[in-house]
C-alpha cells in the first residue's frame, strides 16, 4: 500500500450512522398505524388519496430540482414521501384527487422548494397545503364521510357528517349546553375518538394509532418530548380553565385532545424538524404556543379547528424563538 | 451514577485491545527526537553533533514558561540536528541519534522496585517534573508543572484523575490501571503534596469494571484516594466536562480549573510523575496503543520516544485497505498525511482505519434537526457556527461564545446530514481568537 493514498481530514473520524434518509423514512413507519386505521374506517379511497398525493409530491420535488433549479434531485430522501403522506391525512377521503394534486403542487413546489429545498423551508409544507385548499376550497375541505368500520364499507362514501369539532361549534354557537352535544347521536364517543371512529381529515382521527408512531420516533431519537408534551399539555390546561369555569359553554379538555388535527398536529406536524426550533427550550415556547393557540381559535375563531394555523403561525415565530431561546450554557448550570 | 450534565454522545467503544498486555518494543538504531514534544514554545537543543548522550540526558531545554525539557530516550551519538516532518507532514527541528547499547544515566533509578515513601517536598517535586520534562498525557501535552505552580490567592480542592479513557480503542489508560496500580497511586500522592490539595478522585467508566474493582481494592491503602465511577459517555475526558462530573463544579468561561479548585491530570500522566518523582526517570517513553477493526496484529506498547513510526507500522502489519491512519482516538485524534516520522510524547494510539470507514458522506442540506445542540457538551450551537464561519462574522461569532468550544467533535460525529461541522468551527474558532488577540494588543 503507497503512503500517499491515506485519507487525511479532520477529526471526528467515525459517525454513529444517523442519516437524513433513516431520520425521513423512520417517519414513514411512524405513520403507518395512523395509516392503517384510516383505511379501517374510510377504505379504499384513503390508499387512493394517499398513493396520488405521495406519488405527486415526488414527481414535483423531482421536476423542479432537475429543470428548475437544475440540481441533482434528492428524492430518495424520503422527505417528499412525508409531505405527501402528511397533506393526505390531513384532508377528508373523499377529496377530488385533482385537488390533492393542487395541494401537492402547493406544498413542494411553494412552501418547499421557493424556500431552497429540504432545510430551508421556513413554514411546514404539509400545512400550508392543507390551508391553501381549506381556503380555497372550503366546501371539498369540510364534507366529512363518516368513519365506517371496513366490513360496512360500500357506505363508506356515500354518508356524510360533522366532526366532533364541527357539532360543538355549531351546538355552541346556537346556545345549546355542552353536555347536550355530548350526548347528541352524532357525537362519538370518548373510547371511539381514542380509536379513531369519528368524522375528519382521514390521519388525524385515531389517537392511540398516532400516539403509537409518536412513541417509535422518540424511541428512534427521530423527536424529543418537548414539542408534544408542551403542545398537549398546554391545550389541556388553557381549554381545562375555561372548562372549569364554565361547563356549559366549554368542552373538557380531554375532549379538545382527542379531536381534530391535534394528536396529528402535536406528534408529526409541530415536531417536523425543519420548522421548529433548535434547542429545547425554544420547543417548548413553540409547543406552548401551538396549544394555547389552538384552544384559542377552536374557542374564539370562525373556524372549529385550529391546529393547522397555530403551528403555522408559530413556525413564523421559529426564527426569532431561536434568537431568544438558547440552549443552557455549560457556563450556566 | 456521575457524569456531566448536558450533551455528549455514546460512540461504540470498540475496546478490541483491552486484554493485551504492554510489551516492551525494540529499540531502533536510528531515532528521530523532536525538540517540540509540548504545548508551547520548542525546547531549545544542549547538545551538538558528535556528542555521546547517554539515555535520560537532556537533549533540549525548555527556556519558555510553556515548554517541556526533552531528553534522551536513547544511548548512542548525536547524528545531526536538522528539520524533519513530523506526521503531518511540517517539518519541525529534531535531534537525530545513532543508537549504541542501551546505557542509562547513573542519577536513574532503573530497579523494578516499587518506591512508595515520597521524600521530596511540594517545591522539590514540582522542579523534578519540570526538569524531567512532564507533559499531560491525555492528548494536550500541557507541562504538567505549570498547572502547579497556582496563580496568587488560588488553592486547589481536588486532583482529579482522568482515567475516563473516553475515546473509543485506546486501552492504555486502561492497561496501566491494571499493571502500573501502585505506581499510578504513588504518583497521585506525589500530586497532592505538589497541589496541597486534600483529595484526589479518579474517574473510570463504568464499561471498564475491572479497572474500577482493582483500583477501589488498591485505593484501601491510600486514604486521600477515591475511585470514582462514572457513566460512559463521551466526552468524559475532556476537563470541563471531568470536573462537572466528579465535584458537581463548573470552570466560567475562558477560565482555568484551578477556578473552580481543581487540577486535572491523566492517569498516564501521574505514572510519569511517579518515575520522575521516586525514579528520577525523565518522561522519555509512550504507551501506545496499536489497533483497528481489521488490524489482527493489535498490540499496547511502551515505545521509546524517536523510535520510527515505520518500525512499529511495520512490526504489526499494516491492514490491507487501510485508509487512514491515526495518531490519538477517532473523535479528536488527527489523520496522518506523513507515516515516515517518529514517535512523541503523549502519541497514546495509532489507529488503522478502513477505507470503507475513511471517506466522508458528502454532506446534504442542514435539517435544522438540533441533534449538533443536543450533543455539545458545552451548550453551543454547532449550526449556527457553522453559518456564521461561513460567511466570516467573527464578531457574531464570538458573541455566541465559540472559544468555549472543546472541539470534541460530539456535533459532526451524530450530523444526519454529515455536515463537517467541525472543520469549519475550528477554522471560525482559530479566526476569532485572532481577532480578539489583535483587538487586545490594539488595547494595549
Amino acid at each position: 500500500m503507497s503512503e500517499n493514498l491515506l485519507q487525511v481530514s479532520g477529526a471526528p473520524h467515525v459517525h454513529n450512522g444517523e442519516s437524513t434518509k433513516r431520520i425521513m423514512w423512520s417517519v414513514v413507519i411512524a405513520l403507518l398505524p395512523a395509516f392503517m386505521v384510516s383505511v379501517f374506517y374510510f377504505g379504499l379511497p384513503v390508499i387512493l388519496i394517499t398513493a396520488v398525493s405521495v406519488a405527486s409530491c415526488i414527481l414535483f420535488e423531482y421536476l423542479i430540482q432537475k429543470f428548475i433549479l437544475k440540481t441533482k434531485p434528492t428524492i430518495d430522501d424520503g422527505s417528499a414521501v412525508i409531505t405527501g403522506l402528511l397533506l393526505a391525512f390531513n384532508v377528508p377521503s373523499n377529496l377530488n384527487l385533482l385537488l390533492v394534486v393542487l395541494g401537492a403542487f402547493v406544498a413542494i413546489g411553494i412552501a418547499k422548494m421557493a424556500f431552497g429545498g429540504l432545510g430551508n423551508n421556513l413554514f411546514n409544507p404539509a400545512l400550508v397545503a392543507r390551508v391553501f385548499l381549506l381556503i380555497s376550497f372550503p366546501v371539498q375541505m369540510t364534507t366529512w364521510p363518516k368513519a365506517t368500520p371496513i366490513w360496512n364499507f360500500g357506505f363508506a362514501d356515500i354518508v356524510t357528517g360533522p366532526t366532533p369539532l364541527g357539532i360543538l361549534k355549531e351546538g355552541v354557537k346556537n346556545g345549546d349546553a355542552v353536555s347536550q352535544l355530548m350526548g347528541s347521536e352524532a357525537m362519538p364517543d370518548y373510547l371511539q375518538m381514542l380509536v379513531g371512529q369519528m368524522g375528519g381529515s382521514f390521519g388525524e382521527i385515531s389517537a392511540v394509532a398516532i400516539l403509537i408512531g409518536a412513541i417509535f420516533l422518540l424511541f428512534r431519537k427521530v423527536i424529543t418530548w418537548h414539542i408534544p408534551v408542551a403542545f398537549l399539555l398546554s391545550a389541556f390546561v388553557f381549554s381545562g380553565i375555561f372548562w372549569l369555569v364554565d361547563p356549559t359553554h366549554y368542552a373538557t379538555p380531554w375532549f379538545h385532545l382527542l379531536t381534530g388535527g391535534m394528536m396529528l398536529g402535536a406528534c408529526f406536524m409541530a415536531t417536523d424538524m425543519v420548522t421548529s426550533p433548535m434547542s429545547a427550550r425554544g420547543m417548548l415556547v413553540f409547543g406552548c404556543g401551538c396549544g394555547i393557540l389552538t384552544i384559542i381559535i377552536r374557542l374564539f375563531g370562525a373556524y372549529p379547528e385550529g391546529v393547522s394555523f397555530s403551528i403555522l403561525i408559530m413556525n413564523a415565530f421559529v426564527p426569532l424563538i431561536n434568537k431568544g431561546f438558547k440552549p443552557q450554557p455549560y457556563s450556566k448550570i | 451514577m456521575k457524569t456531566f450534565k448536558i450533551g455528549g454522545v455514546h460512540p461504540e467503544a470498540q475496546k478490541l485491545s483491552n486484554e493485551i498486555s504492554v510489551e516492551t518494543f525494540p529499540l531502533p538504531k536510528q531515532a528521530t527526537i523532536f525538540v517540540t514534544q509540548s504545548l508551547g514554545a520548542p525546547a531549545v537543543p544542549v547538545v551538538a553533533k558528535g556528542d555521546k548522550v547517554k539515555v535520560g540526558q537532556l537533549l533540549a531545554k525548555a527556556e519558555a514558561f510553556i515548554c517541556a525539557n526533552v531528553h534522551s530516550p536513547f544511548s548512542g551519538t548525536v547524528n545531526k540536528i536538522e528539520p524533519v516532518a513530523d506526521f503531518t507532514g511540517y517539518k519541525k527541528p529534531a535531534i537525530i541519534i545513532d543508537v549504541e547499547g542501551d546505557e542509562w544515566d547513573e542519577s536513574i533509578d532503573t530497579s523494578e522496585e516499587i518506591v512508595s515513601e515520597i521524600k521530596l517536598s511540594r517545591k522539590e517535586i514540582i522542579d523534578r517534573m519540570k526538569a524531567c520534562g512532564i507533559v499531560g498525557l491525555g492528548g494536550a501535552c500541557f507541562p504538567t508543572h505549570v498547572k502547579y505552580m497556582l496563580p496568587e490567592g488560588k488553592s486547589a480542592d481536588y486532583i482529579l484523575v482522568n482515567a475516563a479513557e473516553c475515546e473509543p480503542y485506546i486501552t492504555t489508560d486502561y492497561r496501566m490501571m491494571l499493571e502500573q496500580t501502585e505506581q499510578c497511586l504513588v504518583g497521585i500522592e506525589a500530586l497532592l503534596i505538589a497541589s496541597g490539595a486534600p483529595k484526589a478522585l479518579i474517574g473510570i467508566e463504568n464499561n471498564k469494571p475491572e479497572a474500577i474493582r482493582h483500583l477501589q481494592e488498591a485505593t484501601k491503602t491510600h486514604p486521600k484516594i477515591e475511585v470514582v465511577p462514572l457513566k460512559t459517555k463521551y466526552p468524559q475526558g475532556a476537563e470541563k466536562q471531568l470536573i462537572q462530573a466528579l465535584t458537581g463544579r463548573t470552570v466560567p468561561n475562558g477560565r482555568l480549573p484551578i477556578d473552580a479548585g481543581c487540577i486535572v491530570n491523566n492517569i498516564a500522566t501521574t505514572h510519569a510523575v511517579y518515575e520522575a518523582v521516586q525514579k528520577n526517570k525523565p518522561l522519555i517513553e509512550t504507551y501506545t496503543t496499536v489497533t483497528g477493526k481489521h488490524l489482527a496484529n493489535r498490540k499496547n506498547y511502551k515505545i521509546r520516544l524517536g523510535t520510527p513510526l515505520k518500525e512499529v507500522l511495520d512490526a504489526v502489519g499494516i491492514p490491507e485497505n487501510t485508509g487512514k491512519i491515526i495518531s490519538g482516538g477517532p473523535m479528536m485524534g488527527k489523520a496522518m498525511a506523513n507515516t515516515n516520522t517518529f514517535f512523541v510524547k503523549g502519541m497514546s494510539s495509532i489507529l488503522f482505519l478502513d477505507a470503507s470507514e475513511s471517506k466522508r458522506i458528502p454532506e446534504s442540506n442542514c435539517l435544522r434537526c438540533g441533534k449538533c445542540i443536543q450533543a455539545c457538551p458545552m451548550g453551543l450551537e454547532p449550526y449556527l457556527f457553522r453559518m456564521l464561519a461561513v460567511h466570516n462574522r467573527l464578531d457574531d461569532l464570538e458573541a455566541h461564545g465559540i472559544m468555549n468550544c472543546i472541539e470534541c467533535g460530539c456535533c459532526q460525529s451524530g450530523c444526519p446530514a454529515h455536515i463537517p461541522l467541525l472543520d469549519t468551527v475550528k477554522t471560525g474558532k482559530s479566526k476569532t481568537g485572532a481577532m480578539i488577540k489583535s483587538r487586545q494588543v490594539k488595547k494595549s
